[in-house]
């Protein structure tokens, strides 16, 4: 019967597609636990920077030879935002909340009449803006889920002092996901240029002040391209195990959804079946009646 | 015996090397700095070059940093270092190799950036070769 074919197919179709599901989350879950581990082992070198950067910035307040990416163009007309995203998609909301976030921040600025830049870090941000927003976008880095080192961020990091010193925007705001739990990831807005210097309370010295080598300007001309570069690769690591988080909790759903969809369809298969015995059982008694 | 310094080597991956030693001897950007227990706290940027770890009256370890900055507070002091390896595992042949292509770059560079780049990386191979013994 035709009917019994087509929902054996079915069933088989959707068998199938639970396999891959399963699979995508157990990779998932592997790769969620190195992306996590390489999060958790970059903490102390951006906790210290951000230490560093407060006494630095403590030995700078209200002077006003200040260098520009600490207290930035005095400007804000043009914003650089810089989204981080994934390069994959079948990982639930993960793409669609920043790019949400993002379009929202466009909008608010936009009616403030400011100018803003967009910079995606990962295809899919890219892809998802592009049809609003395409003319906004000036570059886009994609690959990163091939793996990446500090050398990647930093990089990036470059590329955007560079567009700052030529006077291409004034503020630069980085967008990612940041990883809370395997259940919950946050969007996270955080300033990169002007630097913010965290809310950090600087060691108590006892009075001492630091000694600094060769002095305060020339280290902070080199600790903030440094820092923007700690920042960004920060988020691209937080976002990496984000995105493994968010695939492995949609891919668990959606094995589930395949499970209970084959349950519900060998139900119907069955059923089917049994009617179509009973109507040749029926179709044989009356037939033999008949005679 | 004086206390022992709680030294700590960090690249942006992870922590490299987390332990007490007797004296740390960094390549500061204005010359080194010998860092003993309860020195007067510093920020300092560091140079292409070796860091030498002494304990027990020798250098145990020698670990090769591309640059960076150090913070020495009295009970620790915190090396933050983008590119660092130990000076045992570099190899002369290979330094010498990129040398060549660094300076291939060098002269090809067509842009400021470029030969920022590539001049800066150059310095710290030649830094780099310099920290081989007998090379």
């Amino acid at each position: 019967m035709a009917n019994l074919k087509a929902l054996r197919t079915r069933i088989s179709s959707v068998r199938s597609t639970r396999k891959i599901t399963s699979a995508m989350k157990m990779v998932a879950a592997a790769k969620l636990r190195h992306a996590q581990e390489s999060a958790e082992a970059a903490r102390p070198y951006a906790e210290r920077m951000a230490r560093m950067m407060a006494s630095l910035a403590g030995a700078f307040a209200g002077r006003e030879d200040a260098p520009r990416l600490l207290a930035g163009t005095g400007s804000d007309r043009v914003n650089l935002i810089v989204v981080v995203t994934s390069d994959r998609g079948l990982c639930g909301g993960f793409n669609a909340s920043v790019v949400r976030s993002v379009r929202q921040r466009i909008a608010e600025l936009h009616k403030q009449g400011r100018e803003i830049k967009l910079l995606c870090l990962g295809r899919k941000g890219r892809d998802l803006l592009r049809r609003d927003h395409g003319e906004l976008i000036i570059e886009t880095l994609q690959g990163l889920d091939k793996g990446f080192s500090y050398d990647t961020a930093r990089d990036a990091a470059e590329r955007i002092t560079r567009m700052f010193e030529a006077g291409e925007f004034d503020r630069c705001t980085i967008v990612f996901n940041r990883f809370q739990s395997v259940m919950t990831q946050v969007v996270t807005w955080q300033g990169l240029i002007p630097a913010v210097a965290a809310d950090q309370p600087v060691d108590d010295l006892g009075g001492a002040v630091y000694i600094f080598e060769p002095d305060e300007g020339a280290i902070l001309e080199h600790l903030l391209p440094r820092n923007l570069g700690v920042q960004v690769f920060r988020g691209l690591l937080e976002s990496q195990a984000s995105e493994h988080a968010a695939r492995m909790t949609a891919m668990d759903n959606a094995t589930r959804n395949a499970g209970d969809m084959i349950d519900r369809l060998n139900l119907v298969y069955n059923r089917t079946r049994q009617a179509a015995i009973t109507t040749e059982i029926t179709e044989i008694v009356s037939g033999a009646e008949a005679l | 015996m004086a206390g022992r310094v709680n030294f700590e080597l960090v690249s942006p991956e992870r922590i490299l090397v987390s332990d007490t030693f007797d004296m740390v001897v960094i390549p500061g950007g204005d010359g080194d700095i010998g860092v003993l227990p309860d020195h007067a706290p510093l920020i300092s940027t560091i140079r292409p070059g070796v860091i030498d770890i002494h304990d027990d009256g020798k250098v145990a370890h020698q670990v090769f940093v591309a640059g960076g900055f150090a913070e020495v507070l009295p009970d620790r002091c915190t090396v933050l270092a983008e590119r660092a390896l130990m000076v045992a595992s570099i190899d002369a042949g290979d330094v010498r190799a990129r040398i060549e292509a660094a300076e291939l770059d060098l002269r090809d560079a067509e842009s400021d950036a470029d030969r920022t780049r590539a001049g800066d990386e150059l310095a710290v191979l030649n830094a780099m070769l310099e920290a081989v013994p007998d090379s």
